[in-house]
């Protein structure tokens, strides 16, 4: 016998219902079953919203978040949910506002060298389309094949080619946004100055804390007329740390400067055969872009520092395939890891260039003396380190000791005059970390700037500022611990 | 009432699940994502519902597992995957441990389904006679009628599945035994000729043969062989699949033939996994591995021997449609292009995401007809900016789709198997020679 399945009769919430009626109800998502898809990023964060609304326009987010207010409900801004500290995680409920199908590229203006984008387009979809036209836009996470360019603005996101180009925050001409009240504001302008103080800056690194990023101005620029792409191998990480500094030292400065360490490669190279020496200690991956002429002069210089810092061996790509598979095992590596892991624990920290043998050596030490395995491939050039432990979740305890091993790492990094967040952003789970760098006049000079948009409370409450400031959730590491043990699916732990 | 829940032999695997970081690096090869923008329409979020339901966290019930059942199981996100989760099976495994719970609590469309792929595809003659039916359609007339005069007064949605269903006008192809048996043989294949690719396009198996037969190789079509099953597992009906992959494990064994041709590639992407469906299976697991060693897909096949001495021309330009199944499931997507340059006078125009599903899906296009059609009008774009004069698949499944769709924007673009425009250019060879 079938039997039918009992239709769900439950009734919308009067919120729902009201934003229903702005939106339409293909764009409302509220049942049970449906809001799970929204209680997670790339972290192992976890927190369900109440409703999910996905916009076609600025205008019905403005409306959205005018009824939002209304019902005194949260509102979480989304893009791809690739982010890597909790920032879309709806951690207080409320709604989250999915752009995922705010995704076109209104324009591309080449004389004026911008495009104008809406917030969910992805990043490599920009850079793909630019590329026809012989351009591109600069900032490559290593995530670029998903994330959007309003989560690279809301994140500040960086990635290799940040080193010569700067993070996003260095490509935004002009924002629209949707602001706590509700009204739509443009922020900047397409031209490159623009007088009084640059509150479009604000919105890089708010973390989706201030408004809604609606719509992006960016800077374009032409591809480079010449390119190379070399892997220089190392016998260990400490040479290999030196040879950066001397790159630096020598006036060259990459587009990009990537490190990878024995143990990463060791997990990459069987999955992507990148091209990476399995018995390496540590290679550097340096890319060099500009006039031919400039081009050639600069990667001798390269050689010539990688050299004197011990490498043995250097490659140049001769073709655009073996160029794109040494970037493929560089940009695959954290999706490689949880291949050959159950679980893992990747940390974004910066620290001064000339301070990375040093913190290297301390990061290493740090880790094998609580017995884990740690992998390291970083933005070296930058100083942004990405140390990621490897365990497995079902040890009995372990999660207190990752956590514990993190915080050691994390001190390394501030104590050697850095910071701790690179690119990842702060989001939910480096909020008390922030008490180590700013002082308690420095994080009310944030909350002040954060009120001045709007109650705190409006846009993704509980990210970025530690406890007290308008928040009262615990710190990360506690739900983390509360949820250890039993996970079916593996998580970078951040 | 009793809960529906994964039980049974294939309840999906921890360690599988454990793969998957949540990074979202497949999202943008989803075309169900592409087409929806909704998180649980994309492959991390199934696999976050297959997780839940399996930890006990997520309910499995109809609208939960609506989102299973969107799946296209076109498996690119396995190629996306930088993690190697192990996607596609992992979804079968799904459904078939919602599919082992007792009848009367599992979802009615999931029962339905498989009861027809149970009573049709399984059964030769009943799926013989419901074509037949089909044939006398469209040789009677009243197909021309309903596609021409009667299209404006029908109702939209009659004439939307008439435009699904293929015109059969062909003589189909119902040969066994030996197909062809050269002077010298080279080497000795087993065709399958699967339960309806015959009926529906017959060119496509003769072509092998000739293309086979033309290389040397003696090709015999074992007789009483079966549905390769890959339907019913797809479904989640693993249990009709597993019983099938049996039958024709035996059959092709007894044919001594030193590999298992397919030129299907949904087929041959089932059978090749024939070793891990009766892996629980204690007398047949290593038959069944053995078995699916032998399983090669026809182009596949062509390219690792020499194909190319006495080719002829022919004049067209063509684009690749990647069947899902070979290039993502088989991972197979340089043997197609291989071919196809080799064609002399042939100009391969490549689309911009070949390898992105066209939404036919076995039978997804019929139980997901709006999906479905999202997904192949992006497809039709694509293929359509070629300009070609013809497209080419590797699987009888999508050339059905294409079809449909390239009638439904009355373009005259012609739909073929990769081995037909080969057999054609051999042919071309032979009559250079004969004059
Ligand atoms: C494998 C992997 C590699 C990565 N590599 C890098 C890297 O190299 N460099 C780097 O910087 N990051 C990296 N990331 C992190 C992440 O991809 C970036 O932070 C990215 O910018 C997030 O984009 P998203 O669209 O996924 O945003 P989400 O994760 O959805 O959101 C991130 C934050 O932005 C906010 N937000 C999103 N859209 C808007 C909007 N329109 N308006 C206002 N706020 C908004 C959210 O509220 C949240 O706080 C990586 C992630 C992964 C999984
Ligand atoms: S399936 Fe693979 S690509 Fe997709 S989210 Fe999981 S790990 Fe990332
Ligand atoms: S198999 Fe295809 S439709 Fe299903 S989740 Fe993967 S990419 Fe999407």
């Amino acid at each position: 016998m079938v039997r039918f399945f009992k239709r769900s009769r439950h009734k919308p919430e009067p919120l729902v219902r009201e934003l229903i009626k702005v939106v339409g109800i293909n764009q409302v998502l509220y049942t049970a079953e449906d809001l799970i898809g929204y209680e997670y990023d790339a972290t192992i964060e976890r927190a369900a919203p109440e409703v999910v609304v996905l916009p076609h326009t600025t205008d019905e987010i403005s409306s959205v978040v005018k009824i939002c207010r209304q019902y005194n409900r949260p509102i979480v801004p989304r893009g791809s949910g690739s982010g890597l500290s909790g920032g879309s995680v709806p951690i207080k409920g409320g709604v989250v506002v999915s752009l995922t199908r705010m995704n076109k590229i209104l324009d591309i203006n080449i004389e004026n060298r911008y495009a104008v984008l809406q917030p969910g387009v992805i990043n490599l979809q920009l850079q793909d389309r630019l590329a026809t036209e012989g351009f591109t836009y600069a900032p490559d996470p290593s995530s670029q094949r998903i994330c959007t360019l309003g989560g690279n603005v809301a994140n500040n996101s960086g990635g290799p080619h940040t080193l010569a180009h700067g993070s996003t925050v260095n490509h935004i001409l002009e924002l629209e946004v949707v602001l706590p009240n509700g009204d739509i504001a443009r922020l900047g302008s397409r031209v490159l100055d623009t007088p009084g103080p640059d509150i479009r800056g604000l919105f890089a690194g708010s973390e989706g804390t201030l408004g809604i990023i609606t719509e992006i101005t960016a800077q374009i620029i032409p591809l480079p007329q010449s390119l190379k792409t070399m892997l220089a191998v190392f016998d260990t990480v400490t040479s290999a740390s030196e040879a950066v500094s001397s790159i630096i030292r020598r006036g060259v400065i990459p587009v990009a400067l990537e490190m990878l360490d024995q143990e990463i490669i060791k997990i990459v190279e069987p999955r992507i055969q990148a091209g990476y020496p399995l018995d390496a200690g540590a290679v550097l991956l340096i890319e060099i872009e500009g006039i031919p002429d400039a081009v050639d002069a600069d990667s001798e210089l390269v050689k010539a520092a990688c050299e004197a810092s011990g490498a043995s061996e250097i490659r140049v790509a001769t073709s655009s395939e073996e160029r794109e598979k040494l970037w493929e095992g560089r940009k695959a590596a954290i999706g490689a890891i949880g291949a050959a892991y159950p679980a893992f624990y990747l940390l974004d920290g910066v620290v001064p260039r000339t301070k990375l043998p040093q913190v290297m050596e301390d990061v290493l030490a740090v880790a094998s003396s609580y017995g884990f395995k740690c992998a390291n491939m970083f933005h070296a050039g930058d100083g942004n380190l990405h140390p990621t432990l490897m365990f497995d979740p079902q040890n009995e305890g372990v999660l207190d000791r990752v956590l514990e091993c993190a915080g050691e790492i994390m001190r390394i990094c501030v104590d050697s005059g850095g910071a701790i967040t690179g690119e990842h952003g702060v989001g939910l789970e480096k909020t008390s970390y922030m008490e180590w760098i700013y002082s308690q006049d420095d994080l009310d000079a944030m909350e002040n700037i954060r009120e001045a948009f709007g109650p705190a409370d409006v846009f993704n409450p509980c990210k970025i500022l530690p406890n007290g400031h308008g928040c009262a959730v615990g710190h990360a590491a506690e739900i983390n611990i509360a949820m250890g043990g039993n996970q079916t699916s593996a998580d970078i732990y951040i | 009432m009793k809960q529906l829940n994964f039980v049974g032999l294939d309840v999906p695997s921890t360690e599988d699940l454990q793969n998957c970081v949540h990074c979202g690096f497949c999202l943008p090869s989803c075309p169900t994502y592409l087409a929806t923008g909704h998180e649980l329409e994309s492959p991390r979020g199934r696999l976050h519902v297959i997780a839940g339901i399996k930890e006990g966290r997520i309910d499995a019930n109809t609208k939960t597992l609506q989102h299973l059942d969107r799946c296209l199981q076109c498996r690119a996100c396995e190629t996306a995957c930088p993690s190697a989760v192990p996607y596609g099976r992992i979804m079968e495994d799904a459904r078939a441990s919602i599919m082992a719970n007792r009848n009367s609590i599992q979802p009615r469309s999931w029962f339905i389904r498989s009861f027809l792929l149970r009573n049709i595809l399984g059964h030769q003659k009943r799926l013989r006679v419901a074509i037949s039916l089909g044939r006398l359609y469209s040789r009677s007339g009243l197909q021309d009628l309903i596609r021409g005069p009667l299209k404006k007064i029908l109702p939209m949605k009659l004439v939307r599945l008439e435009n699904s269903l293929p015109s059969l006008r062909k003589k189909p192809f119902r040969k066994s035994g030996s197909l062809s048996s050269p002077n010298i043989a080279l080497d000795k294949v087993a065709l399958l000729t699967g339960c309806i690719h015959g009926e529906l396009y017959p060119e496509m198996h003769s072509s092998t043969v000739e293309v086979l037969d033309y290389m040397q190789i003696e090709v015999v079509a074992p007789v009483d062989q079966v549905c390769c099953g890959a339907l019913h597992i797809h479904a989640g009906d693993a249990e009709a699949s597993r019983k099938l992959a049996r039958q024709n494990i035996e059959i092709f064994e007894s044919s001594g033939a030193s590999k298992v041709l397919v030129n299907a590639a949904g087929c041959g992407s089932a059978m090749k996994e024939y070793g891990r469906l009766l892996r629980h299976d204690e007398d047949w697991r290593e038959r069944a591995e053995v078995f699916s060693g032998k399983v090669e897909d026809i182009l596949e096949f062509v390219v690792k021997h020499k194909f190319d001495y006495q080719l002829g021309k022919v004049s067209d330009v063509v684009t690749l449609q990647d069947a899902c199944h070979l290039a993502h499931a088989q991972k197979e997507k340089v043997a197609p292009r291989t071919i196809l340059s080799a064609i002399p006078g042939l100009e391969l125009r490549e689309m911009s995401t070949p390898d992105r599903c066209c939404g036919s899906a076995g039978i997804y296009s019929i139980v997901q007809p709006d999906l479905s059609t999202q997904v192949l009008s992006a497809k039709l774009e694509d293929v359509l900016s070629t300009d070609a004069g013809t497209v080419c698949t590797a699987n009888p499944g999508c050339t059905l789709q294409l079809e449909a769709g390239l009638r439904r924007e009355s373009s005259d673009m012609d739909v073929r198997h990769v081995i037909e425009l080969l057999a054609k250019s051999v042919q071309a060879g032979r009559d250079k020679t004969d004059m």
